[in-house]
């Protein structure tokens, strides 16, 4: 909360030394900035009230939505094919460290191809994607995927090594199978590094979903928005400003969510979540 | 002397070793861990194995439990090689470090092995209580291990291993970490259970006072390679108390076991052990990885 109205004391700050004039015509006040800096214009960095209020105003022209109702209903488009791809990337991610902590030799073969996987900049293959499985729902699916798995697979491959090896020892002991070890002990013991990659993946996974938008032509989302406002800036920088504090916002909503489910989970199981 | 002690023909001893041989070998070159071990142990036996640092105890009892196998001898487990033994869960084991699994509470970590033996709900939660019982801690089962003390988890760690009834008890140091007073009230607990168990135990310790408190016999080990160089019986009467420990036959048989430790290398004590047998289990484990 006290980031936010620091956050905001800096916005308008940067915009009273340096911006624009304005006046306040209700009691005839004209406020002349000393300097002028480009890029703390209003068509560059736009007062934080004249966001808020293209929040209620028609998100375009002669439209029956207000911009708030818009970017609303385009925020829970996106995060419905975030989620996808979250989840199929968790899925992944799992099931890659599973094998890796089974086999050192699959391990040593793929991993650097994983880890090269996400060295490539997304928005140059986000492109190539979409030419491979066509514009629509599917290649955007397909890029939060790609976001998501890395930081499950590494996470959890080293929440599976972290068993006490005492504990795999007792376990033999006890003639129990690679299978048991892994259900029993292996697995639980992974759930706290699991949520830690997966708080990672939640944002990752709204990221690559907005960038996949773009040129996975997907009429709706977040991405086409930026896009679309993106090329009537001139006309309303606002808008696109906008759209950038819900896209962070449904990051953090996302990211809150995970954490929640972290906090109910692990404290079920016992342990003082981290 | 003989380390082999008579069993009868035709009844098995509870453990039988002859001629064990081990050796690791790694970059920084060949280490003869244990040579020559030979022992044998009658069922319902309390044997200690004690030794100064490095001198392979740990190893041993890791080879008895099958989870290494030796260079060379034989090791028989009821009348059984120990992969038979431990394919049939005739093991309990305990460490030194409880190794209770954190996300578990008390009653499901002693209940794990029945749930691996797949026995039915019914007899698994009235054995997990009677192990509970048994362990003192029955007002706990609902507790995780981090709200316990480490003696009360060391506690459950032996509920645990008892829960399988094991014809065997392997216990590696696992009072080691314990304070002197935590120590000696789990010692009286230790042959408590044994007695009423009737189970046959290896235990692995450096402390020359717990060894002749809860042991039958008394297995003494040289460093490098890892011998038994005397066998102390401990003819203590059962059963053992506080008052045990006053006696003038326990002080004897302390200074004796101390006398043959000391033996080729003038050392007074054992030093102190846990870094060397760490260092000992991950070469183990290299070995055989």
């Amino acid at each position: 909360m006290l980031f936010v109205l620091a956050f905001a004391l800096v916005w308008e700050g940067a915009k009273w030394l340096g911006g624009d004039p304005w006046r306040l015509t209700a009691i005839g006040y004209t406020h002349n900035p000393p300097f002028q800096v480009l890029q703390f214009s209003d068509r560059q960095l736009p007062h934080l009230w004249n966001i808020a209020n293209a929040f209620g105003q028609p998100f375009q022209r002669n439209a029956e939505y207000s911009l708030a109702n818009y970017l609303v209903d385009q925020a829970l488009f996106t995060w419905s094919e975030a989620l996808l791809g979250f989840a199929v990337g968790a899925v992944i991610g799992i099931v890659l460290a599973s094998i890796f902590v089974h086999s050192g030799l699959l391990e040593r073969a793929f991993v650097p191809y994983v880890v090269a996987s996400q060295t490539v900049p997304i928005v140059a293959l986000a492109p190539l994607i979409v030419v491979g499985f066509g514009r629509g729902l599917t290649s955007v699916v397909i890029i939060a995927t790609y976001l998501t798995f890395f930081p499950v697979t590494i996470a959890v491959l080293r929440g599976l090594r972290s068993p006490d090896p005492r504990a795999v020892e007792l376990m033999r002991s006890y003639a129990a199978s690679r299978w048991d070890v892994y259900r029993k002990v292996r697995l639980p013991a992974s759930v706290p590094y699991l949520f830690t990659a997966l708080k990672v993946a939640a944002a990752a996974s709204i990221v690559g979903t907005i960038i996949g938008e773009g040129p996975g032509g997907v009429p709706q989302g977040l991405g086409r928005a930026i896009l679309n406002f993106n090329q009537q800036y001139v006309t309303g920088p606002e808008k696109l400003w906008a759209t950038i504090f819900v896209a962070a916002l449904l990051g953090v909503g996302f990211f809150s969510l995970v954490r929640l489910v972290e906090v109910l989970v692990v404290r079920r199981g016992g342990r003082q979540a981290a | 002397m003989t380390m082999e002690r008579g069993v009868p023909a035709g009844e098995h001893a509870a453990v039988h070793l002859a001629g064990i041989n081990m050796e690791f070998h790694t970059r920084a070159g060949d280490t003869i861990a244990l040579a020559d071990i030979n022992l044998s142990i009658k069922p319902g036996e309390f044997v200690s194995l004690i030794g100064p640092s490095g001198c392979g105890k740990s190893t041993l009892l890791r080879i008895v439990g099958d989870l290494i196998r030796p260079t060379s001898g034989v090791v028989e487990v009821n009348g059984k090689p120990a992969h038979e033994a431990r394919a049939g869960r005739e093991y309990g084991m305990v460490f030194q470090a409880p190794v209770l699994f954190d996300w578990r509470h008390v009653e499901a970590n002693v209940r794990l092995p029945l749930e691996l033996m797949g026995m039915d709900r019914n007899r698994r939660d009235a054995r997990v209580r009677e192990m509970l019982d048994l362990v003192e801690l029955g007002g706990f089962a609902r507790h995780y291990p981090y709200q316990l003390s480490g003696g009360m988890q060391q506690r459950v760690a032996i509920a645990r291993a008892l829960a399988l009834e094991p014809a065997l008890l392997l216990m590696d140091e696992p009072f080691g970490a314990l304070d002197e007073m935590t120590r000696e009230r789990l010692n009286a607990e230790v042959l408590r259970i044994w007695q009423q168990t009737g189970t046959t135990v290896i235990f692995v310790t450096h402390s020359i006072p717990e060894a002749v408190f809860l042991s039958t016999r008394v297995a003494v080990m040289s460093p490098r390679p890892g011998r038994i160089t005397k066998v102390v019986e401990i003819d203590l009467p059962q059963p053992r108390n506080d008052i045990t420990r006053e006696t003038e036959r326990y002080f004897e048989l302390v200074t004796e076991v101390r006398e043959s430790l000391r033996g080729r290398h003038g050392e007074a004590d054992p030093p102190t052990q846990t870094a060397a047998s760490s260092g000992e289990r991950v070469r183990a484990e290299g070995s055989i990885g």
